[in-house]
């Protein structure tokens, strides 16, 4: 059957962010400022597939948003 | 008429169409407490993976175009038959017949196929080398490949916001762009000209060139390549590159012969979800989700529409599934639309529908900083709110908009009560 053929990390975190509900407050870029960033006043730019080792980062990001935009699946949970 | 069917753990559910609704549908289902069998079948050969970052990121080379699939929390627990399609729909038997010949037995099915980008009007002129549209992570890892190669210009053709997204990507990446479009500012048919003259004019300080009030006629070839647009007014602009981004065709010719209603604007559901046959009857067993989905808004009077937004696509989706699999907390689907779109470093976002507005007013900020939001009224009510790097605001208008507050709003709901609120005419063509 065919899959994801990601080409960075077989089995990364999978994250998406609903960038209608985010406003922009940057928790998520302190809390994993690898995964998170700001450019310009408000647009988020993330990775949607950190490697599992993000996993701490990604939950300290995930629990930090005031809007609970993030979303993160953990393929070993 | 046959009731809503209960769903149990010997019954078939299928969700057509592997996308952000099919995934999220899917999802519901499960929360809802289904536990029979649950397959998704999506012609893709990919499990269901994000879309906004192809037409931004993916094409600066910020992310890889393989990479944006979509978190879940579905285990093992689906069957999946990606790269192959529905085909056909036989309701009295409750079959599909899939591309690959195979057929497959539903208690409750699930439409969530989609759009596919609008073609360009000449198919030849389509398939030459250099021309391109986005809708699949191959068509975006095909466009940045092209623009990787620095080609001597871009021309997109269309500015709505796919087009003004890709024209802001090419700026970002130093290349030469030419957008252009019939109506009078970019992004006129969504926000009209009066907001997206603002928007076009933060366009024209990155150095997008823009042809407005143009169409193109032809996309011409040289040697078996694309090397320019043909206006209908005669004149030519020479790239290297084109990118058609005229809007969305749903996916539903595989519903033909069905008896649903259905064709290239959507198919037809009740207020609940459910679709409709050709005398507007619902099919209990059958609903539709996302951009494929036509519906009643009862914030719009009950009037039909489909809306291509990621937002709605969840959340009629978790609808949908909830529905199908007998759980219909709330039964009819009515969420606010809303729509962020990244053009280079700046964010668009809307609510409601500005669909009929007839006056529009800048209530808050102050374009010149680009920084604002602008309320669109409709008859005298709020219908809709386009903020430009203000995001922190507009969950405020929203609320305008749910409430049909009266418009213009109350001077309080501005930053700026001295200030005499100007009402203009937002410039649908
Ligand atoms: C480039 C791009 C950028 C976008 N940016 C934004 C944005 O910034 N903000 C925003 O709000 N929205 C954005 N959107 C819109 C958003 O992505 C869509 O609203 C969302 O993808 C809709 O999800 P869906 O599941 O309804 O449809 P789709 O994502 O289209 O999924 C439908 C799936 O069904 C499959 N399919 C079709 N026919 C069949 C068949 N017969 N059998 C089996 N499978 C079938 C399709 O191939 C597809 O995989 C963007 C869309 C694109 C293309
Ligand atoms: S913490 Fe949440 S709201 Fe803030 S930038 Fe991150 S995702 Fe957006």
């Amino acid at each position: 059957m065919p899959t994801t053929d990601d080409s960075r990390d077989p089995t990364p975190l999978r994250v998406s962010v609903d960038l209608n509900l985010c406003q922009a407050y940057a928790q998520c870029c302190y809390a994993a400022p690898r995964h998170f960033r700001l450019i310009g006043r408000e647009a988020l730019f993330y990775d949607p597939a950190p490697s599992a080792d993000a996993r701490a980062d990604m939950e300290r990001a995930r629990i930090s948003c005031p809007v609970q935009a993030i979303r993160v699946e953990d393929p070993d949970v | 008429m046959s009731d809503v069917a209960a769903l149990t753990s010997d019954s078939h559910a299928v969700v057509v169409g592997g996308g952000l609704a099919g995934l999220r549908g899917a999802e519901a289902m499960r929360d809802a407490g289904f536990e029979g069998r649950l397959t998704i079948v999506g012609n893709e050969p990919h499990r269901p993976y994000d879309r906004p970052p192809l037409s931004k990121h993916v094409l600066t080379g910020l992310l890889p175009p393989d990479v944006t699939r979509l978190p879940s929390d579905l285990d093992g627990d689906v069957e999946w038959r990606l790269g192959v399609g529905a085909a056909s729909l036989d309701r009295g038997a409750r079959t599909l017949r899939l591309t690959d010949g195979t057929t497959l037995r539903y208690d409750a099915l699930l439409i969530a196929t989609g759009t596919r980008a609008r073609p360009w009007i000449h198919p030849e002129e389509e398939r030459l080398p250099g021309v391109f549209s986005i809708r699949s992570r191959d068509d975006a890892a095909s466009l940045r490949a092209a623009l990787v190669a620095r080609p001597k210009r871009v021309v997109v053709i269309g500015a709505g916001f796919i087009g003004c997204e890709v024209a802001a990507v090419c700026r970002e990446l130093d290349l030469p762009v030419c957008l252009i479009d019939p109506s009078p500012s970019p992004l006129g048919r969504v926000i009209g000209s009066a907001v997206g003259g603002l928007i076009g004019a933060v366009h024209e300080g990155w150095g997008v060139e823009m042809r407005l009030g143009a169409e193109v006629a032809h996309l011409e070839a040289k040697g078996g390549r694309f090397v320019g647009v043909r206006l209908k007014d005669g004149g030519r602009i020479e790239a290297q590159v084109a990118v058609v981004a005229l809007g969305a065709v749903r996916n539903t010719e595989w519903l033909d012969g069905s008896g649903l209603s259905a064709d290239s604007g959507g198919i037809d559901c009740d207020e609940r979800g459910f679709v409709t046959d050709a005398f507007g009857q619902p099919d209990p067993r059958i609903a539709a989700a996302g951009d494929v989905a036509r519906f009643p808004h009862p914030l719009y009077g009950g009037r039909r529409i489909a809306l291509e937004h990621w937002g709605h696509a969840v959340a009629q989706a978790r609808h949908a599934g909830r529905l199908l699999a007998g759980d219909a907390s709330g039964p009819v689907y009515g969420a606010v639309p809303n729509f962020w779109s990244t053009q280079g470093d700046m964010v668009v976002k809307s609510v409601g529908l500005t669909e009929g507005a007839d006056a529009v007013a800048i209530v808050q900020g102050d374009p010149a900083e680009r920084r604002f939001v602008a309320l669109y009224g409709r008859a005298g009510r709020c219908v809709a709110a386009v903020s430009v790097d203000s995001a922190r605001w507009l969950p405020a208008y929203g609320h305008l908009i749910e409430t049909a507050a009266p418009f213009p709003p109350a001077e309080a709901v501005t930053d700026r009560p001295s200030r005499k609120i100007d009402i203009l005419d937002p410039g649908f063509a």
